[in-house]
């Protein structure tokens, strides 16, 4: 905090405690248009981008029901709250709404969207029109699906492996595709979108070395959906095939191969992974960089660690399939190129690690989720390692080690990152300041509730709980139970923010251009920004985190 | 770029934005063969799963039909490059009927391709309901049911590509798109026909030639 104290609301309102506008305010995106119509056929990419943070918090309480149904179930060994094939239906909604309709589109369609402009210095995406069309799909499809999944239901997992899927499932399989299908288009039409703005759209001196890390990864990320993303549409339409009309393709009896199924989904989902952790990689080497207030350490590394995890990314799918009988070869290669990404992975943390080395730390909520997330995606990682061995992965496959490893990844991860990047830019999005206590609040009962609820779960599927079972033995209670109030520590945490962040909206103070003294051409803007973001087109003469040094005499 | 183009909302000049156009429908043609890479890659795997029993049923199709709509499509794709030729020239009579032949190229594409469904359908290979499917072997039905799916999703796409390219030629006759500052838009719908036509010619190989 440097400067929140500088702008203050408009003298003449200055006993108007709430509800006073600044001058900033209005001239700013959010007051140019009130209507909903404004709103709702917008093409300026901070309003879809606050479209996108309404709809997918709405689909991630839709998912965090499910979430909440499956943890009270398993209170008990028994299977007394769902029927078999209710928790079934309750695990696969949490999964698909979970996965495609809160975490693929979490940090790029939101923070993506708002920040790529501002930071390259341009005055839209490349194609606002189909930024606007990426979104109603979006929703379209999340609708459908949740009306899917709660109407019919599916009971396949979010796998909708073969051939349960095609043959066994009963429920909407088809349906439930479908609706998987066409969000793909949003996701293909958002990363087409970034990345034409990012090789189009930079502002004079914005050379890629001079590019935000954040602008790397989402970079990184696009090309992750553009070239991952039809693998998947092809096989949800090859298993509805399949299921209608019995292509045979996934089926042996026609000469089919079950194993071509699982080939096809994780060459997407693998990368997907990816999609959901390479921004928040990039919101942290943001939030790392202004927590020190410093120049961040081995710039060109820290970006080509985002592009190295995304290619490597694309050939380590079968590293779910040690298990699924394909060629020993074939698993040892895989297994080997995991561990690979390894890498750049541990490429980021060092230099996050060094780039906080004597700087000027305060601990502010954004820096505390980013610390959250080190931690997260450490433990994740790590384990991840261990799956990633041939032997180990025998032992844990389909147990609660797996759930645990890549919810540290996949939710640990990219939730920590998300409010680390909504509390660090919330100022900028709304002009106004929140209540820094409770935001280290919410960043510390994170912390702790999500360990709480995932960390017994490495030991549950340690001891060889199976994932995917509402009935399990009685001494797994405990942990269980553990896990449940952890997940209700983490519930609360969730819903914190929603109060004081919208509090702020009205009695929050000014922030000013820049609150937090950070580098980056969203901060010479004021906030929230004009409409078209620049009063003038920027001009940028400086690397990247040009931040004073103000470290000891010893060393510099 | 003529200098005269027509600028929108973020661009800065004529010249950026028709190379964000052109690059964005690189990129969606990068994705589309990521989508069609998915059967490609169903193919390769039947392929060599059950090579002798594919390639015998692969001699159960037309490839002389094939070959011929392999020719039209490949003359369509002439029409719309002459056409992107005389719409960079200005000329939009001339730049609406080669997009005009080249949709109905694409028509005659879709007639004969229906002929030879309905040949397919008499012999009894075209895995559909209501037909006396007659087939040597389960390989040659899981054959046909991926040549179908694939020869199908390729006629939406080019479906989508008529009724682009009739639109297109519609407007320019009309001369509501101004040329040549926006030949962009002919050259970007031109791009998509090509793919359209590509992927035709790695269908047609893979499976009316695998004999």
């Amino acid at each position: 905090m440097t400067s929140n104290m500088e702008q203050r609301p408009d003298p003449a309102n200055l006993d108007d405690r709430g509800l006073s506008e600044t001058e900033t305010e209005r001239v700013s995106y959010l007051r140019a248009g009130h209507s909903l119509k404004s709103w709702l056929l917008t093409t300026d990419h901070k309003r879809i981008a606050i479209l996108y943070v309404l709809s997918i918090t709405f689909f991630f309480f839709i998912g965090a029901m499910a979430a909440a149904l499956i943890r009270l179930d398993l209170l008990t060994p028994a299977g007394d709250l769902l029927t078999n094939e209710g928790y079934n239906r309750a695990f696969t909604l949490h999964g698909v709404v979970m996965v495609w309709f809160f975490l693929i589109p979490s940090i790029p369609n939101t923070f993506g969207n708002f920040l790529i402009p501002l930071m390259i210095g341009a005055k839209d995406l490349a194609f606002p029109k189909l930024n606007l069309l990426s979104w109603y799909i979006y929703v379209i499809a999340g609708l459908f699906t949740v009306f899917v999944l709660i109407a019919g239901g599916v009971d396949t997992g979010w796998t909708f492996y073969t051939p349960l899927s095609t043959m066994y499932a009963n429920g909407n399989v088809i349906l439930a595709a479908s609706a998987v299908f066409i969000v793909g288009f949003s996701s293909i039409l958002t990363g087409l979108n970034f990345i034409v703005t990012v090789h189009k759209l930079r502002c004079p001196g914005m050379t890629w070395n001079r590019l935000p890390l954040f602008v790397w990864s989402i970079y990184a990320t696009s090309i992750i959906l553009v070239l991952a993303t039809p693998v998947l549409s092809i096989t949800l339409v090859l298993i509805s095939l399949e299921r209608l009309f019995g292509l045979g393709i996934f089926n042996p009896a026609l000469g089919g191969d079950p194993l071509l199924y699982q080939h096809l989904f994780w060459f997407y989902s693998h990368p997907a992974v990816y999609i959901m952790v390479l921004p928040a990689l990039g919101v942290v080497s943001e939030l790392v960089a202004a927590g020190a207030r410093k120049p961040i350490f081995g710039y060109q590394f820290v970006a080509g660690s985002s592009i190295a995890i995304a290619a490597l990314g694309f050939f380590v799918w079968g590293h779910h399939m040690f298990v699924s009988g394909q060629s020993t070869y074939a698993s040892a290669v895989f297994s080997f190129l995991s561990i690979a990404v390894a890498i750049p992975s541990g490429i980021k943390v060092y230099n996050w690690t060094a780039t906080l080395f004597k700087g000027h730390i305060s601990l502010d909520p954004p820096f505390l989720f980013a610390m959250a997330f080190i931690g997260l995606f450490v433990f994740g990682g790590l384990t991840g390692l261990m799956l990633a061995m041939l032997a180990i992965d025998v032992h844990v496959h389909d147990t609660y080690f797996v759930i645990a490893h890549f919810h540290y990844i996949m939710v640990g991860g990219t939730i920590s990152a998300f409010f680390g990047a909504l509390h660090y830019w919330w100022p900028k999005i709304v002009g106004r300041m929140y209540s820094l206590a409770w935001g280290r609040l919410t960043a510390i009962f994170f912390f702790l509730g999500f360990n709480l609820t995932f960390f017994p779960q490495f030991l549950l599927g340690y001891l060889g709980m199976p994932r995917r079972y509402h009935v399990y033995p009685p001494e797994f209670q405990v942990l269980n139970v553990i896990s449940t109030g952890g997940a209700a520590v983490l519930g609360i945490a969730y819903i914190m923010p929603f109060v004081y962040l919208t509090y702020s909206m009205r009695y929050g103070q000014p922030a000013g251009n820049d609150p937090w003294g950070a580098t980056g051409l969203e901060w010479t803007t004021p906030s929230p920004p004009p409409k078209h973001n620049f009063e003038t087109i920027p001009v940028v003469d400086r690397p990247p985190y040009d931040y004073e040094i103000e470290m000891g005499d010893d060393d510099a | 770029m003529p200098e005269t183009a027509p600028v929108t909302e973020p661009y800065r000049d004529p010249r950026q934005q028709h190379d964000a156009a052109m690059m964005g429908m690189y990129i969606f043609l990068s994705s589309e063969i990521m989508l069609f890479g998915g059967l490609f890659a169903a193919a390769a795997a039947m392929r060599l799963a059950h090579a002798a029993e594919v390639v015998q049923a692969s001699q159960a199709l037309h490839f002389g039909i094939g070959g011929l709509n392999t020719a039209v499509l490949l003359t369509s794709s002439l029409f719309v490059a002459l056409a992107i030729e005389a719409g960079k020239g200005g000329k939009a009579a001339t730049a609406a009927g080669w997009l005009a032949g080249a949709a109905v190229l694409g028509l005659c594409f879709l007639a004969i391709k229906t002929y030879e469904y309905h040949a397919e359908f008499a012999e009894g290979l075209l895995p559909v309901p209501g037909v006396q499917s007659r087939y040597a072997t389960s390989i040659q039905h899981l054959f046909m049911n991926l040549y179908l799916a694939a020869t199908a999703l390729h006629a939406l796409h080019l479906t989508i590509g008529i009724v682009l390219l009739l639109v297109l030629a519609l407007q320019t006759a009309r001369r509501a798109i101004p040329l040549p500052q926006r030949s962009i838009i002919l050259i970007t719908a031109g791009l998509y026909w090509h793919l359209v036509d590509v992927v035709w010619v790695f269908l047609y190989p893979v499976f009316y030639l695998a004999r």
